[in-house]
Formats: C-alpha cells, structure tokens, sequence
C-alpha cells in the first residue's frame, strides 16, 4: 500500500527541502518490476533508520526527563522515565534563586555573545564575499587564497596568543574579549563569495549602474535580497559557533557573572562532582541544560528550509 | 581606441566582471577602491585576530621566561623541547589515533544515513532525518556533559539499558574504554551535520543518470558505489577536511569528561588541553606558544596535504 504512494510523498518532499537544488519529480523508483522485494528493502531501510533515530534522540530524551527530577529523583527513579514528582518547575525556580539566579544572566551573556559576534561575522562576511565576488582589484586573488588557506588554521591554536593579546589591551574578562575574536568567520567569506558569484548576476549590477544607482545602493537594493538564504545559513553557522564556544571564554573570561553558559553548566558540574554534599546541584544541571538547548533547537526546527540548502554550499558546484 | 568604454552606456551584455575593462582608467581605479572598501572590514578583523595573533605566538616562542633569570631569546628551544616533550608528544598520537577512528565512525553513519534518506519518501524518514541532525544544535559541552551523566555509575542510566539486554554494563570511564566512550559523543555530535551535507549533495544529482544505470542493469548498491559515491566526491573531501581539522584540535569533550574521569583524562590528553594547562596552569605562556604554535602548523600542514591528495576528487587546483 505504502509503496503506491510515493508520488504523493515525493512531491511533498520537494516541497518541503526548498533550497535544495531538486529536480523534477524522480518518477516511482521501484513501482516497476519486483515490488515486493522494494518493499522488504524498504521495511529493512525504515529500520535502519528508526535504530539511527533512536540512537541521536535518546540522550536528549534522558536530558528531558532528568530536567524533570529533584536530585534525589535523579539518583533514585528509572533513567529514561519520569519519576512521581514533577520537578521542573520547583527547578526553574531554584534556578532563579542559586547564587543570586545567575544562571539566568549565563543563559543571557550566551545570547548576547552569540549574537553581537554571529550577527557582526556575517555582516563581515557579507561585505567580504560580495567584495571578492563582485569587484577585481589588484591583489584580489592572492587576498583572499589567503583567507581560504585560514580555513584551516585551528581557531583554538589563536586562543592562548589572542588572550596574551587581549590581555595587553585590558579588555581581558569584559564581553569584548569573547566578541571581538568571534567576528573572524573565514569560512563564511568563502560561502558568501562563491553564492554571491552565482546568485547575483553582472549584468543585474551593471543595469543598476546605468540607471544611476551608487556602489552602495546596487549593493542593498539589488544583490542583498538575491542573497537571503545563504545569509541566513552563514548567521545560523556563526551564532551557532559562538553560542557552542568553549575553549575561548574559558580562557579569556574569570568573573562568573560574564561566562556563558556553556562554561557555568561545566563549573557547576566540576564542583558538584568535587565537592560535598551542599554544593551538589545535579537538578540545576540537568535543568539548566535542558533549557539551554531550547532556543537552538527550535530555531533549528523553525529555519529548516533555509540550513537545509544552504549548508551544503560550497561543496556542490 | 575600442577599450576606452568607461563613460556613456556600456555594452552590458558582453561583458563579466569587467575583464576587458581597461586598467587606468577611472571608473576602473574608482572600482577597485570599492572592492577593497567592501572587504577591508573583514581584513581588519582577519588581521587583527588571525594572522597578528599567530605572529605574536610565533614571537613568544623564541622567547623563555623563567624567574632566575628573566625573559630570554632562545630561538628554537622551545621547539626542541616540545618535538622531545613525551606528553606533547603522547598527546599527538592521541589525537592522530582518534582522527583514524573517529572520522570514519563520523563518515559511515552520515554516508550511510544519507544514502537511505536519499531513496526513501515517507514522513518516517524525513522526520528521522530531523532527529538524525539535532544534536548539532546542542552545545558540544552540553552534549558531553549529557554523556557523562549517561556513562555515570551513580546515576545510572547506561546501567539501566545494559541490564535491559541482559549485559554486563562496562565502565565507560575507565582508561581503557575512555577512548571509546569518547568516539561516541563525537559521533553522535557531528555525523548529523555531515549527513544532511552529503544528502543535499546527492539531492543535486541529476536523477536521469539513475535512469539511465537502471536500463544498463546496474542495482541499488551499484548505483550507490559507482555512481552515487564519485559524484558527491567534493562533498566527501570537505567534510573530511572539517572533521580532519576538528579532531586534531580536540578539547571540549575530554575537558568535560575529565570533570568525572579524572584518572582516565589527564591534563595532557590532547595537545590543546597541554597547552591549556601550561598558559593557566603553570603560567608558562612561552612554551604554550609554541605548543600551540607547532599544533596549529601540524593542522595546517595535515589538512592542506589532503586537500592535495584528494585535489582530483575535489575540483579544487
């Protein structure tokens, strides 16, 4: 039965995977010939499938559950399921009272790195690239061979010279030290050039030259909206970068009341694991994890036919 | 004479990019001042973050600095000492060792993943290719730190699933299975990310060659290996290169671990976390330097040789 209706589903799929360079509609692959053997390959496939599936949601699963739970529930009910009482809110509000609630302003340093430096990387990487893609000036090609070069420079080899750096300067320990290095995104000039080279058009710029527009606002009026999803893919990949940075607030940030909370949550486990009894609060880590994670993933969820296209720019020619 | 089109209408559509353009001239001059303008605040960035950084770690470590008898230029000391040091170097093959197993664990999966979501249709594969990608958009630190709750004795859940099947549940924390344990998060981790590149990939083949490799009587598998497989070949190569670069950096999950596992995980694990604890621990930011340094020049110097030998695969020159 099932197999009657791949028409129906495919050209949903096409639908819904927008940014994908698709093509017509494939035709029922296996409608013809032997069916039945299709069909137990495909049985076999959705297996294969739902073990993978289950294999990447568990964990997150358990994170939800664990959210749920005092510490005593944690240690004492079924991992995978919820135990009689239903912590989540007591643990949100605990959340808001531990150290003067400062899981809250983690959660809010987060947002404010990740976005001033994905936001700031993008806009870099925007200019950049339609800079690299659209203009020949002298030096252009060896400029940015370097910059692709860059790519593989390890970001975190630059983490302990760039806070001897930062250090010198003063602005060591400010939100200056996490947001300033995180506006570098080499990567992204190499995205944004190679979608602008084929997105916009020469001779969509030169029309707009003609008619009298500057340099400035052919850029905004006529290039910008050709070039939406691949921005929307480059801030997804750089406020994702930032937000899952570790190694750099690490180093650069001391005061508690400007890391991340990537590093707090990993504080907080450090010393629960280390001290007595009174500093033990696994609730808060798995609640706090828990909450962490939601604005990603729905956002994730929300933008799924941009990333979904545009993160394989640059590897499809 | 026939060049000299700068002023007046010009003839749009023969041209691209402006390669005919004659230099000197200037609306040519004016065009190279705006595509420096477009790209010159990414180079400041890229200067002040990248390429200064790595000169001022390359600067410190000449240089030793000890209390008896001050900074000091011992040229390639440090280097000396570093290529001699037994952690760095333990911590070298680490990594190396984990580069030749986890990338192919990574690869597999998403390979295999990708292939199956590519011949399937149903609302089952396409929400497992959601669940598939989620753990990308959960912090690595939060991901491991969920892991480390999974692989904990004291609460217990791997116990639970052990149990389950029947099984002796393993220590996943101890030095011996550290290893293991630590493929897997990453595994879970990244081989979403991959698979929904490779899969956009193979979206973009044209499907008429599967077409035709069906009237030559080729099967699924065939299909997939000789047709399939060459064809999303750049694909393959940059996410290699991606995982290549990010293995050898490795620091996040063991750092996490290590909160637990602190017989497992030393402070040298990887050359990153050495260099980590040498700069904060034992304030020794010359020799760092040049750890950091050195690891940096060895990713460099990993990545770009394969991009070398793989330069067919790839398209790249």
């Amino acid at each position: 039965m099932a197999i009657l209706n791949t028409r129906g589903d495919r050209a949903d799929a096409l639908t819904t995977v927008t940014g994908v360079p698709d093509h017509e509609y494939r035709g029922p692959r296996g409608a013809r010939g032997d069916g039945r053997r299709k069909g137990g390959r495909r049985i076999g496939s959705h297996v294969f499938l739902i073990i993978l599936a289950i294999y990447f949601i568990v964990p997150i699963w358990w994170l939800f559950v664990a959210a749920t739970k005092d510490t005593a529930g944690l240690f004492s009910s079924p991992a995978f399921w919820f135990d009689d009482t239903f912590a989540l809110f007591s643990n949100i509000g605990e959340l808001f009272t531990h150290q003067g609630g400062i899981y809250w302003r983690w959660l809010g340093n987060s947002f404010l790195y990740a976005f001033a430096g994905g936001i700031g990387a993008t806009i870099l990487a925007i200019l950049a690239g339609y800079g690299f893609a659209k203009y020949r000036f002298r030096g252009r090609n060896g400029v940015f061979g370097v910059i692709l070069g860059s790519v593989m420079v390890p970001l975190t080899a630059l983490v302990i010279p760039t806070f001897m750096l930062l250090s010198q300067y003063g602005i060591i320990n400010t939100p200056w030290a996490v947001i300033l290095p995180s506006l570098l995104s080499p990567f992204g000039v190499y995205l944004m050039r190679i979608y602008t080279q084929d997105a916009v058009p020469d001779e969509m710029l030169e029309a707009a030259r003609i008619d009298g527009a500057g340099e400035i606002r052919t850029f905004f009026q006529v290039a910008l909206p050709l070039l939406k999803p691949a921005i929307v893919t480059v801030l997804l990949l750089s406020v994702v970068g930032t937000w899952n940075n570790f190694f750099l607030p690490l180093a650069v940030l001391t005061d508690p009341q400007l890391l991340p909370v990537t590093v707090g949550l990993n504080r907080w486990t450090a010393l629960s694991n280390a001290g007595a009894g009174g500093e033990q609060v696994w609730n808060l880590i798995t609640s706090g994890s828990f909450i962490s994670v939601i604005p990603l993933v729905l956002s994730f969820l929300f933008l799924q036919r941009y990333w979904q296209g545009g993160l394989a720019i640059g590897s499809i020619k | 004479m026939t060049t000299q089109t700068t002023a007046g209408p010009k003839p749009v559509a023969t041209r691209r990019t402006g390669t005919t353009r004659a230099p000197g001239s200037r609306l040519e001059r004016r065009r190279q001042r705006w595509g420096w303008l477009f790209v010159s605040p990414f180079l400041a960035v890229f200067a002040l973050f990248l390429v200064f950084p790595l000169f001022y770690a390359f600067g410190m470590s000449l240089f030793t600095s000890t209390l008896a008898t001050g900074t000091k230029f011992t040229g390639i000391g440090n280097y000396v000492k570093a290529f001699t040091d037994p952690l760095f170097m333990e911590g070298l093959l680490r990594v190396a060792a984990f580069a030749i197993v986890m990338i192919p664990a990574q690869l597999i999966v998403a390979l295999l993943a990708a292939l199956v979501l590519d011949s399937l249709t149903s609302w089952l594969s396409k929400l497992s290719r959601l669940l598939i990608f989620v753990p990308y958009a959960i912090p690595v630190v939060i991901g491991a730190l969920m892991w480390s709750f999974l692989y904990s004795p004291k609460f217990g859940p791997s116990a639970t699933l052990f149990t389950a099947v029947g099984l002796p549940t393993p220590d996943f924390l101890a030095s011996g299975t550290i290893f293991g344990s630590l493929v897997n998060i990453v595994t879970w981790q990244w081989s979403g990310y991959y698979m929904v590149v490779i899969y956009a990939a193979l979206r973009s083949i044209d499907p008429s060659i599967y077409e035709a490799a069906r009237i030559d009587g080729a099967n699924g598998l065939q299909t997939a290996l000789r047709i399939k497989l060459p064809m999303i070949s750049s694909s393959m190569v940059m996410v290699i290169t991606f995982a290549l670069i990010g293995t050898l950096q490795f620091f996040t999950e063991p750092v996490v671990l290590r909160n637990i596992a602190q017989g497992a995980i030393d402070a040298a694990y990887t050359p990153n976390m050495y260099a980590y604890s040498l700069a904060f621990s034992y304030s020794q930011f010359n020799y760092a330097s040049a750890i950091a340094f050195s690891l940096g020049a060895l990713v460099f110097a990993g990545s770009y040789l394969f991009l070398f030998l793989t330069r067919k695969q790839s398209g790249l020159k």
